[in-house]
């Protein structure tokens, strides 16, 4: 069956019935203030920045802009909320943050559907993993607050003070939750600083906080873009960063608090390895292979986005993949059938098409299914590289896309040197049918996360965090507690 | 006429050979009376890299190595130094410790040798877990070695402080290039040949002498580093680390000049410094 026989068999035979989410329950309000001491206060500057919905293009809401003066202001409550917080019984401290959890849950579909409006990814995503997963989180380090004294044997510890937080738009909730849920529960107080294209899921968030009753100036929350944040990491009063995003802003950082005693977590970027051998569930592992580049429309830090076949299955593999790409739904992100949504902005899709075009220059072998992409909005096809090899740009570099580049392999050796030729350390993926293949490889792959036969899955018990240049410290997990504490 | 002492030429440590510097530059070690005790080598940048080089061939066997045999390779650091303490006393004295400081320090350092020795198959059970995941799939975190580590030494105790800095490094699998106490550094590099002769793999261990405010910056932004440790207190130092560091994220330990014969001069939790946390998922559903 010839390549386009394929596309034509789906576009011809198949009926599409449209199952979009209802947004009628939903609410957004026309302008977001900031989140400082309990209150929702208008930027100092009036300021305000539009977010939009990246399947449409029209405006939601309005968002303030928080300049330095409101990230002060916003560090000020957080330090004088401190003492407080950090002095609560434990236990207290614990069951404010499961009220939190609880109250997300109560708002878990009207969180989903702003999530996907807000952001663009598909609503089977944010219903049944982002949102659940952000509850969670709260959820399980809630439990974490009186127990601390287990987690670290021998050693007592204590919150470190005020948490500056910035996270990044490709799972806004669930950073928010990454990030808040850990800082809590060790007695932290925090300033959280949302990306500036996905802002409304954490001022819903911090509704929610306001609703817990959760002690004023806890929590503050400031929206903005890079300005904001740079305020907040040279902000001489913040005890912590902890920063979600690209390698070189983390690395900016990381200069930029070098001679003062900040504590520093980054959760940077990846170019995760996903390695298919040929004693693998071949179509379980197409599976796995689309999940792990097209999820969330690869805008995933530890997207599976260097595909390495073993020679011997490749072009099975490959066959099957291209059969498969070609019954993905590419649309509207609210529609229950979807399986890629919008590129999060048009930033981002022109990074992408950017990519796209250097890998074509390169003699990349290019691959997309015939899609109906709607007329407007970002969108983006899923998008396959044949023909590339370990110096192609599109091989080392994160692309943050639906992109994904195959290269084969004959050798184990062989795999596991191509597999780790990156400055990256986050992800990685294996599938064989056979055990000690798979231990041998999760030991040899420089990654903080190594999923074998399987991809792309969360937890809020797992640790998450990368080698090398994808950062350090862990999210998630009793090991995600670590880096809110300092011992006595 | 009385014998002439042989006096020792004290040379760098690196891939399991004492080479001399190839800069054939030296400073002058002297004693408090300002006799020559011995002339150090100033080991140059080409030096450090040479030694990153070593570090780095040895650490695909050293992290491979069974945590059984990476106890019982420190044990025998331990036995070794044991065997030899007047000469590390004398070295320690020479340099300025009374002899009873000096024999108290070459005994906490092998003390300190066996506390690591007894970590290396146990820290892995203190810091993994088992994560009970809400979907169906087995879980589970386990600490790695982060790699290539260079280690400015402590400038006090230069022994003592070379062992209590470098052990945690070495026992969690990583490999190490140390830049040995400036003022203090004759027992550092005799350490050298207690580490040649305690089946420690050639380039495990790597020793320099020399000067910090030449070779930090070299140590600091080397690519095939993969993390730094620096034992001082100088400010400035710690912020061109930091900086540096960042080119190639590499991880930054430090440690405030303290009394390395303390209690609370070894931990568990110093071996965790240098070591990165990867979890595996494998589903459990047939």
């Amino acid at each position: 069956m010839g390549e386009t026989g394929n596309q034509d068999v789906f576009i011809s035979n198949w009926e599409y019935a449209e199952a979009p989410e209802s947004q009628d329950h939903i609410q957004i309000n026309k302008r977001y203030d900031l989140f400082i001491d309990g209150k929702f206060e208008e930027p100092q500057s009036k300021k305000y920045f539009q977010t939009t919905n990246p399947a449409d293009g029209k405006v939601l809401a309005k968002v303030a802009e928080a300049s330095e003066e409101d990230v002060d202001r916003a560090v000020k409550a957080a330090r004088n909320a401190f003492k407080k917080w950090s002095g609560l019984p434990a236990k207290e401290r614990g069951k404010y943050i499961f009220r939190i959890a609880r109250l997300i849950q109560e708002r878990a579909k009207e969180l989903a559907v702003i999530e996907s409006l807000d952001g663009g990814k598909p609503i089977r995503e944010s219903r049944d993993i982002d949102i659940p997963l952000a509850a969670n989180h709260f959820f399980y380090y809630a439990g974490w607050a009186d127990k601390l004294e287990y987690a670290f044997p021998g050693r007592k510890v204590k919150p470190l003070g005020v948490a500056g937080q910035i996270i990044p738009w490709n799972f806004p909730l669930l950073m928010a939750a990454w990030k808040l849920a850990p800082a809590l529960a060790t007695g932290n107080t925090v300033v959280l600083k949302p990306a500036e294209t996905t802002p409304l899921t954490a001022m819903k968030l911090a509704e929610i906080i306001r609703d817990s009753g959760l002690p004023h100036g806890v929590v503050n929350i400031v929206t903005g873009a890079g300005e904001t944040g740079e305020a907040l990491v040279r902000h001489p009063n913040v005890d912590k960063i902890a920063f979600t995003g690209s390698t070189a802003v983390g690395k900016f950082i990381q200069k930029a608090i070098a001679g003062t005693s900040k504590k520093l977590t980054l959760e940077l970027g990846g170019k995760g390895a996903n390695i298919i051998f040929e004693d693998a569930a071949l179509d379980q592992a197409v599976e796995g292979i689309v999940n792990a580049i097209f999820f969330n429309q690869g805008h995933v830090c530890c997207a599976g986005s260097r595909l390495f076949v073993q020679e011997s299955v490749a072009e099975l593999v490959i066959s099957k993949l291209k059969v498969r790409m070609g019954s993905l739904f590419v649309g509207d992100p609210l529609d229950k059938n979807t399986d890629i949504g919008a590129i999060n902005s048009k930033k981002q899709l022109e990074t992408i098409k950017k990519y796209i075009e250097i890998g074509k220059n390169e003699g990349g072998r290019i691959y997309q299914p015939k899609c109906n992409l709607p007329k407007t909005g970002n969108w983006c096809p899923p998008t396959l590289f044949l023909d590339v090899s370990q110096s192609h740009r599109i091989v080392q570099e994160e692309i943050f896309g639906p992109v994904l580049t195959i290269q084969t392999f004959r050798t184990i050796d062989e795999v596991i040197e191509k597999a780790n030729n990156s400055p990256y350390g986050l992800s990685a993926g294996v599938w064989t049918d056979k055990g000690s293949k798979i231990f041998h490889l999760t030991k040899k792959l420089k990654a903080g996360v190594v999923w074998a036969n399987t991809y792309n899955k969360f937890d809020a018990t797992s640790p998450f965090g990368g080698y090398k240049e994808s950062g350090f410290g862990r999210e998630g997990g009793l090991h995600g507690l670590k880096p809110y504490i300092k011992f006595e | 006429m009385s014998r002439l002492n042989v006096n020792k030429t004290y040379k760098l440590f690196i891939g399991g050979k004492f080479p001399r510097t190839e800069s054939g530059h030296y400073y002058a070690l002297n004693d408090k009376k300002d006799n020559l005790l011995a002339n150090m080598c100033l080991a140059s940048r080409k030096d450090f890299r040479n030694a990153v080089v070593a570090a780095r061939k040895a650490f695909e066997p050293w992290s491979g190595a069974t945590a059984l045999n990476r106890g019982q390779i420190l044990y025998r650091l331990a036995e070794m130094l044991e065997g030899r303490k007047e000469q590390f006393s004398a070295e320690i004295h020479a340099m300025g410790s009374s002899e009873s400081k000096a024999m108290k320090e070459v005994e906490a350092a092998i003390d300190r040798l066996v506390y690591y020795a007894g970590w290396s198959d146990k820290y892995q059970q203190i810091f993994s877990a088992v994560n009970p995941v809400a979907t169906p799939h087995f879980n589970f975190s386990v600490p790695e070695p982060t790699g290539v580590v260079a280690i400015i030494a402590p400038e006090e105790q230069g022994l003592l402080g070379l062992i209590s800095a470098l052990a945690p490094v070495i026992v969690g699998g990583n490999t190490a290039v140390l830049l040995a106490s400036e003022s203090r550094p004759l027992s550092s590099i005799s350490f050298a040949e207690i580490i040649q002769t305690s089946d420690v793999p050639a380039g495990v261990v790597n020793i320099l002498t020399g000067s910090k405010n030449e070779l930090l910056e070299h140590m600091a932004s080397h690519m095939d580093v993969d993390a730094i440790v620096y034992c001082g207190n100088e400010d400035r130092k710690l912020e061109l680390i930091r900086e540096l560091a960042s080119e190639n994220m590499k991880r930054t330990v430090f440690y405030r000049k303290s009394d390395w014969s303390a209690e609370t001069a070894q931990s568990p939790y110093f071996i965790e410094k240098t070591q990165e946390i990867k979890t595996t998922w494998h589903p459990v559903k047939i």
